[in-house]
């Protein structure tokens, strides 16, 4: 692991591989995002109970899905920074926590204005909106002992920490709140909800569903890589390399 | 001296604060019966470099070795054979000197039969014993700090600015006890921005830079 | 020299650290007596009807646990940490992780002694009924440790600031929303003479999870927060 690693613990290198790396996610994420989009906003077929409103699920699911899933990559690149000591794991670690706190607030977002329509009421304490909530404030958390430390390194590592033991938590906490949600009522809404993700779901909204998935998951990994970028040139403007690049604008 | 008889080596340690290197590939020897002191201006990496040997502080590169073991390996027979006293002492100032003092010596292996009131009194502290450690003046509270220095079995100190606040009579104490310690085959690692009045020859000075 | 036996040292800690703390006694009642103070507000703001209070009590006591526990866990580290004395314990001849449960434990016996001692008045003040009050004592038995573990996680990482205040309960109230959901869910059903076990063997398993975890995580943010 190390040894695989080490090369790009160096700050220049990782800048390199991520230049190299950024087009083979920015565009096919926006070209799969665009497609997945127009497919299906506008040529899928409308749900027969829900009519058009099911149509945020392409944006809500994947939001959703990912939020999580960044959780996870971010606790990865904590892991890497703390154990290996590597500075470029810490940026990595920072650059991810926003764009998986702005897509935990997306899901959020999305599952608020989904549950109007459906509900009749802008939130509902649902298992699934319920869990992204404690998940917006785990990543909140992560941001927020990052800042509050002057040192910067010490405060990546301090969430880096965190957010293991977050990672360590989320299933439990998933979990909790299903069984919570369970307890304290019917589960007719969480029926009406998990139906349209179930694989019963028609393929005619599967479709879209899939490329939208990979749409966010380019998209948003183009982001984390640019704000790595960022972050390297930043800390690094000092150095030869780095002066290089600025100057010579590539 | 031998390498094999070095009681600890630092090798080829390098240490980054921030994005400052504050030295590089900086190896040392430690031997028996030998006094170490650190010199250089305020931020040359003097108590980092105290508290990486210590263990308190991780180096981006480089081993320190106990014994001719890594550290790690050995960490249970290296802390016992270590007295770190920092910039901060450890006295509980809501203890008093005694409290203090019989639990610094309890966790040093050395659990006081008696209360120590040699030592007290050798440190002037005799009277001042019941009194809460917040109550003293920083050079009393000081001196329930080196007391450890007493009670202690460790072969290896290391002392981060040992003589601050401490009076002319205090400073001279100090002295024969590093003396004393030094004789039985011990070690000293220590900083001091004051100029180390030690006539011995046993004394080894490292001067560290102020570096970007 | 004599070696210093893992149990020796960590007996020595316990007693220091209990001494200290008697020393300053307000620091450590001060939450239990806000707590008495938030358990008064309910009934002043909802209501005094018996079966109101009874509704809501296992959440009114258990989110009131948590607050007040928010209060007091700072004082874990960061007394040690200002005079040195956390440099001074990880560099004990033992586990560090073994000090740190030492110090989860004097926590625990300074915070959830006084309120496990309290929970019948409680229990009282919120008429609960009395078949829940076993199930109250034994929620807390389990649950308190665990918020002494998870906090001393919080407090570790946020030692070395100056103001780690409302930080800490941000870090730390998320984790700890799996034991709120069962500890209030055992003493629902224990309300309604319902069986408890399942949430109360949910709770057993965070009690193992934390203890043996947490020295882990505190130990690995101890070594940052002291640099």
């Amino acid at each position: 692991m190390w040894r695989w690693l080490h090369p790009y613990a160096k700050p220049e290198a990782t800048y390199r591989l991520n230049k190299k790396l950024l087009p083979w996610f920015a565009w096919p994420g926006v070209v799969l995002l665009a497609v997945g989009l127009v497919w299906g906003l506008v040529f899928a077929p409308a749900d027969y109970q829900q009519g058009d409103s099911y149509r945020i699920i392409f944006i809500h699911v994947p939001s959703a899905m990912w939020a999580m899933g960044f959780y996870v990559g971010m606790a990865v690149a904590a892991l890497i920074a703390v154990v290996w000591q590597i500075r470029t794991a810490e940026w990595a670690l920072m650059a991810i926590a926003p764009v998986g706190a702005v897509l935990t607030f997306i899901s959020l977002f999305t599952g608020a204005i989904w549950g109007h329509p459906m509900w009749g009421t802008w939130w509902i304490w649902d298992a699934r909106l319920t869990s992204q909530l404690i998940l917006l404030f785990l990543y909140l958390g992560v941001m927020a002992l990052y800042v509050a430390f002057e040192d910067q390194r010490t405060g990546a590592k301090a969430a880096g920490i965190l957010a293991m033991v977050g990672v360590i938590n989320i299933p439990i906490i998933h979990y909790s709140v299903y069984w919570w949600n369970t307890l304290h009522q019917g589960s007719t809404i969480t029926q009406m909800v998990t139906r349209l993700e179930a694989p019963t779901m028609p393929a005619e909204m599967l479709w879209p569903l899939l490329v939208n998935l990979f749409g966010f998951l380019g998209v948003c990994a183009a982001l984390v890589i640019m704000r790595l970028n960022n972050e390297i040139l930043r800390r690094e403007v000092r150095r030869p390399w780095a002066i290089a690049i600025l100057k010579g604008g590539q | 001296m031998a390498q094999s008889a070095a009681l600890l080596e630092a090798r080829q340690v390098t240490s980054v604060r921030g994005e400052r290197t504050l030295f590089e590939d900086l190896n040392l020897a430690v031997h028996p019966g030998h006094l170490y002191q650190i010199e250089g201006p305020n931020g040359a990496g003097k108590s980092s470099l105290l508290r990486i040997i210590a263990g308190l502080l991780q180096p981006l590169s480089g081993d320190i070795l106990y014994k001719g073991e890594l550290r790690q390996h050995v960490r249970r027979e290296f802390l016992q054979d270590l007295l770190f006293i920092g910039h901060k002492a450890a006295v509980k100032p809501e203890l008093t000197a005694l409290e203090n003092l019989e639990f610094f010596a309890a966790t040093q292996g050395q659990p006081c039969a008696e209360p120590p009131f040699e030592l007290l009194a050798q440190l002037g502290l005799v009277g001042l014993e019941d009194v809460p450690a917040a109550n003293l003046s920083a050079g009393q509270q000081r001196r329930i700090a080196l007391a450890r220095l007493w009670v202690s079995g460790a072969a290896l100190w290391i002392l981060d600015e040992p003589f601050t606040s401490l009076d002319v009579a205090g400073i001279a104490l100090l002295h024969r006890r590093f003396d004393a310690h030094l004789q039985a085959g011990g070690a000293i690692i220590l900083t001091s921005h004051q100029p180390l009045d030690w006539a011995g020859r046993s004394l080894v000075r490292l001067q560290l830079e102020y570096s970007w | 020299m004599a070696r210093v036996s893992n149990t020796a040292l960590l007996q020595q800690l316990i007693r220091r650290d209990l001494r200290v703390a008697l020393r300053q006694r307000s620091e450590f009642l001060n939450p239990i007596i806000f707590l008495l103070v938030v358990i008064t507000l309910f009934p002043l703001a909802v209501g005094p009807s018996a079966d109101t209070l009874a509704r809501i009590a296992p959440g009114v006591i258990w989110v009131s646990a948590l607050l007040s526990a928010m209060l007091g866990l700072e004082r874990m580290f960061r007394d040690d940490f200002r005079d040195g004395a956390l440099e001074h314990m990880l560099l004990l001849p033992c586990p560090v992780e073994l000090a740190v449960l030492g110090k989860v434990i004097v926590h625990w016996l300074l915070t959830a002694l006084p309120l496990l001692l309290i929970s019948p008045l409680l229990a009282l003040l919120l008429s609960l009924p009395m078949q829940a009050l076993p199930i109250l004592i034994v929620t807390l038995l389990l649950g308190t440790p665990v918020l002494s573990a998870v906090g001393a996680i919080g407090v570790a990482l946020t030692v070395s600031l100056n103001r780690g205040g409302a930080l800490l309960s941000l870090l730390l109230l998320p984790l700890l929303i799996p034991l709120l959901i069962f500890a209030t869910a055992a003493l629902e059903a224990a309300t309604y003479n319902l069986s408890a076990a399942g949430p109360l063997a949910m709770m057993a398993a965070f009690l193992v999870l934390a203890l043996g975890l947490s020295p882990l995580a505190v130990k690995a943010a101890l070594q940052v927060s002291v640099n």
